[in-house]
């Protein structure tokens, strides 16, 4: 690495692959352990107790599946496409890594030796921030239906498929439901949102309850969790898109499927429930003000919100069935875009006429917009379609 | 079938009240009923059986079919006269007896040996059922393991150390013993 020294000073490069090891590592741990997360979350739902035999309170059990995973034999259907097929863990694996470029797991950080408190985000300063979470993370679908197709089986092809107009119908809501936020500070950059959160103690779901709604279940949608989980819908396609993968290959696809909820979880947390901001924790008034102790409850705050986050998509998967397929569709088309579409109406006019402060009046109008949407749709009923009359019993 | 069918029973949906409507009522019933479970289990309150620490317990032991045994009569002698008709009964094949003049008094034969292949048993219980001097019983052991085959293959020592194992806790049936009812865990 000396020769590249003169052009780039060690601190450039040294900083962000830290930050790169720190995250990929510590993504990849905390997937191994909300996989016994889930499983345990799931057995007590179901009056079980879980997995707890593997270690103390079944804490090892990572480590064994783990291992399962990569001891398995990794085996290639005859009639597959041998290239694409190992193409599409890889591609569905880096999108979701990717995905974390740009979102911030912290405040600042005052580190000895480092004149400048370190940003905690991989790529620091990027202005379009959410546009590239958006961007790299609708790439994902590739290695669903890639892998869908490659293998040659029916059922894994239909998974592909209902993914693929699935995420592409829930992309629009889920930026539409993002806009209002952007409107509010101005910003597509995560921290600026966060920044902004903090200083008026003002959490955005406060603001925009429309848009929050309308984010969760776009961002359940797309990380294609349960009740939308339809790609691999284990009851009817055996396991839809991965249904030929084994060993580390079908490893990879777990991975990324929790990697992408991590991430939902992450931009719901810093979009609408204000980051590391807590109300009892004054925030820092600038960036060189952040200690090294504050830094860390600032990680410590942002995590535990994105933990809850994760629960609450844990809970979620065990309390309501699965969507149908036209139901899915209907509720992307009909319900969501039109929900997006008024929050941006609103909070633009609002925008526009309140000006950035008068948050009280903001938050007013935002929950009776949401309440008046609500009651519109679902007792008005204005998009439904003509009942079909059935036959006349007697 | 058709929808005249005086047989069938029409359920009208229930009406949903205003909030129901609005989607808020189903919406938080399904996360309440679910999160109540979890505290229930958090609590310690759950259905599961720590297996090799904790034996499941039976509604009654005493119907329970599991491993074989065979019963000794008062006299410690086993109780079978060697009448094969267990043998006869069984849809699987697995009992094989050798029958020969009996040292007692009291019946003309008994079982010189008398094997149970439990690999090839499918407990159903017509030995059982079939048996005139309730010689062969069916215990509650229902976690048989073994590390070969030979080893799954029961002979009259082994049946008969069965009987000396459970005949505390599972009486013969042929005593009249009435049933000891025992609660199943969870209700």
């Amino acid at each position: 690495m000396d020769f590249l020294t003169p052009y780039l000073p060690p601190q450039e490069w040294l900083e962000p692959l830290l930050k790169i090891a720190v995250v990929v590592g510590v993504l990849q741990g905390a997937v191994a352990y909300l996989v016994l997360a889930e499983r345990r979350v799931a057995a007590f739902i179901q009056d079980r107790l879980g997995p707890n035999r593997v270690g103390p309170f079944g804490l090892l059990q990572p480590l064994a599946d783990g291992l399962k995973f990569i001891l398995k034999e990794e085996i290639i259907p005859a009639g597959a496409d041998k290239l694409v097929f190992l193409i599409a863990p890889i591609s569905i694996m880096a999108t979701a890594l990717v995905t974390f470029a740009t979102v911030p797991f912290g405040y600042y950080m005052p580190f000895p030796g480092v004149k400048q408190p370190i940003e905690l985000t991989i790529s620091p300063g990027l202005d379009i921030g959410l546009l590239f979470v958006f961007a790299v993370s609708s790439l994902g679908v590739y290695g669903v239906i890639l892998g869908g197709w490659a293998s040659n089986n029916k059922y894994s092809f239909l998974g592909g498929l209902r993914s693929s107009a699935q995420l592409v119908s829930y992309e629009i809501p889920l930026g539409l439901s993002v806009v209002g936020v952007v409107l509010l500070t101005g910003s597509l950059k995560m921290e600026t949102v966060m920044t902004a959160q903090a200083n008026s103690g003002w959490w955005f779901f406060l603001l925009q309850p429309m848009g929050f709604i309308v984010f969760l279940i776009s961002g359940f949608a797309e990380s294609a969790r349960l009740p939308f989980d339809l790609p691999e819908a284990e009851q009817e396609l055996v396991g839809g898109y991965h249904t030929e993968y084994t060993g580390m290959k079908f490893g990879m696809f777990a991975l990324s499927e929790y990697i992408h909820m991590i991430t939902v979880a992450f931009l719901a947390v810093i979009l609408f429930f204000g980051g590391w901001h807590l109300w009892f924790i004054a925030p820092a008034a600038k960036p060189e003000t952040v200690t090294m102790f504050g830094g860390v409850i600032y990680v410590l705050v942002l995590s535990f919100k994105v933990l809850l986050m994760v629960f609450f998509f844990m809970w979620t998967r065990w309390s309501w069935p699965r969507f149908r397929y036209d139901q899915l569709m209907s509720i992307g088309w009909k319900v969501m875009i039109p929900f997006g579409l008024v929050n941006l109406v609103v909070s633009a006019a609002c925008q526009e006429f309140l000006g950035p402060q008068q948050f009280f009046l903001k938050a007013l109008i935002a929950w009776g917009t949401l309440a008046a949407t609500v009651f519109a749709v679902t007792v008005l009923k204005p998009l439904e379609a003509p009942k079909v009359q059935l036959p006349a019993r007697t | 079938m058709k929808t005249d069918d005086k047989s069938i029973k029409w359920v009208e949906e229930p009406q949903l009240g205003f909030a129901g409507r609005m989607y808020l009522t189903p919406f938080v019933d399904g996360l309440t009923t679910t999160i109540k479970h979890l505290f229930k289990v958090v609590q310690g309150d759950d259905f599961t059986t720590q297996f090799p620490e904790q034996r499941p317990t039976f509604g009654n032991a005493l119907i329970y079919r599991g491993v074989h045994r065979l019963n000794k009569d008062e006299h410690n002698r086993v109780k079978c006269v060697a009448c094969f008709l267990c043998a006869t009964a069984c849809p699987a094949h697995c009992i094989d007896i050798v029958g020969t003049e009996a040292p007692w008094e009291d019946r003309e034969k008994y079982p010189q040996s008398f094997v149970i292949d439990e690999l090839r048993c499918i407990f159903c219980g017509m030995c059982e059922e079939a048996c005139p001097v309730d010689a062969i019983e069916l215990t509650s052991l229902f976690d048989l393991t073994g590390a070969s085959r030979e080893e799954m293959i029961f002979d009259k020592e082994k049946l008969l150390s069965v009987y000396d194992m459970t005949k505390d806790q599972e009486p013969m049936k042929s005593a009249g013993h009435p049933a000891p009812a025992r609660p199943v865990k969870g209700h």
